[in-house]
């Protein structure tokens, strides 16, 4: 799986839900989207061993 | 496709967007954003943000022009720059283009130097002096900038934390317009982060992913990491917090920021809305071109 910021790839054994995955990797489903293949995905969207996924952070750090 | 826990709802990629345009409509009804006939400006970075502002509102039949601020930030403000070109090239529309080594002799690395302070105060400083003062100078009547639900949650937190009451008094999707100031909107103010990138990557919208290598731990995110932490567990607390605090409190401080704005006068030296004889921009610009005077 391909994380951005910083850029780096995981192995992490599937079946799992996006909301698994992300606990697993002490992501806050609140600030990233999850993109499985070329398709953003809900939380409960189940990903195997063989998927590319990005989780790609949203929160920008400019102040007001 | 996404959800979005404090409307209950997951949506398909058709009814996301259809939601997006509503709640930025609504945003510009609510608060009479935009009238018939206005010039917008949006301000852009090239970001998820202000890319999906622009988009939006070309979507609600406005026509606004963008304007782009390179920062000198290397490789993160060429991305920027790219991403906004490409974006008003792609769609025939019109971007004004400032560079502040260029045009004002520093960037924001420079500026962070020179004060010593954190560069956003810098940045912040500098976008909003330079985004009212080419709205000015071109007869924008609105300048729209992509604030989004998250930001100013952020922000809020941070006034109330402090008990800025003049800030909070300020704190409003609308500033309206006034002498030497342009309208300032938030048109997306009821979109949360997540909305605003899901939207760029449905509309096939290339933005700036990479976050701000200056940004890095600063209080802003600090404040958005803990934002997030509570939204988590209480979905709709962000957008109760900012609602609740413009529905039911905003004007409680409205008195402390008029006061804040009385006695402005003209810059000495460029001419823009001020308390003091220079104005902070000014200011900034002088002191870095002073550091940058000292042998080394």
């Amino acid at each position: 799986m391909v994380l951005r910021n910083p850029r780096r790839e995981v192995e992490m054994p599937g079946p799992l839900t996006v909301s698994a995955l992300l606990e697993r990797l002490d992501v806050n489903p609140e600030s990233v989207l999850v993109i499985q293949g070329d398709t953003l995905v809900t939380r409960d969207a189940r990903l195997s061993d063989t998927d590319v996924v990005e989780i790609r952070p949203v929160t920008s750090g400019g102040a007001a | 496709m996404l959800d979005i826990r404090r409307h209950n709802a997951a949506f398909c990629c058709d009814h996301f967007l259809k939601h997006c345009g509503e709640q930025v409509r609504r945003a510009i009804k609510d608060h009479d954003m935009i009238g018939a006939g206005d010039r917008v400006v949006v301000a852009v970075s090239g970001g998820k943000d202000s890319l999906a502002l622009w988009d939006l509102l070309l979507g609600l039949g406005y026509v606004p022009d963008g304007l782009y601020l390179g920062l000198g930030i290397g490789e993160y403000s060429d991305a920027s720059g790219h991403a906004a070109r490409a974006f008003a090239h792609e769609r025939g529309l019109k971007l004004h283009e400032l560079d502040l080594a260029a045009d004002f002799g520093y960037d924001i690395p420079s500026a962070a130097a020179a004060t010593h302070r954190a560069p956003c105060g810098a940045c912040g400083l500098s976008k909003r002096h330079l985004f009212n003062a080419v709205a000015v100078e071109h007869g924008y009547d609105v300048v729209a900038t992509g604030h989004n639900l998250d930001d100013e949650a952020a922000v809020l937190l941070g006034n109330v934390l402090r008990w800025e009451a003049g800030y909070l008094g300020r704190q409003h999707p609308v500033l309206p317009a006034s002498a030497g100031f342009a309208r300032k909107v938030k048109p997306l103010y009821r979109l949360g982060e997540r909305e605003t990138a899901a939207y760029c990557l449905l509309r096939g919208i290339d933005y700036q992913v990479e976050e701000c290598p200056m940004a890095e731990g600063n209080r802003h995110l600090g404040y958005k990491e803990v934002l997030n932490a509570l939204e988590d567990r209480s979905p709709g607390a962000k957008a109760a917090f900012v609602f609740g605090f413009l529905d039911r409190a905003h004007d409680r401080f409205t008195d402390d920021a008029g006061a804040e704005r009385e006695g402005l006068q003209a810059c000495v030296v460029c001419g823009s809305p001020t308390t003091s004889d220079v104005c902070a921009f000014c200011r900034l610009q002088e002191r870095v071109g002073s550091r940058a005077d000292q042998p080394r």
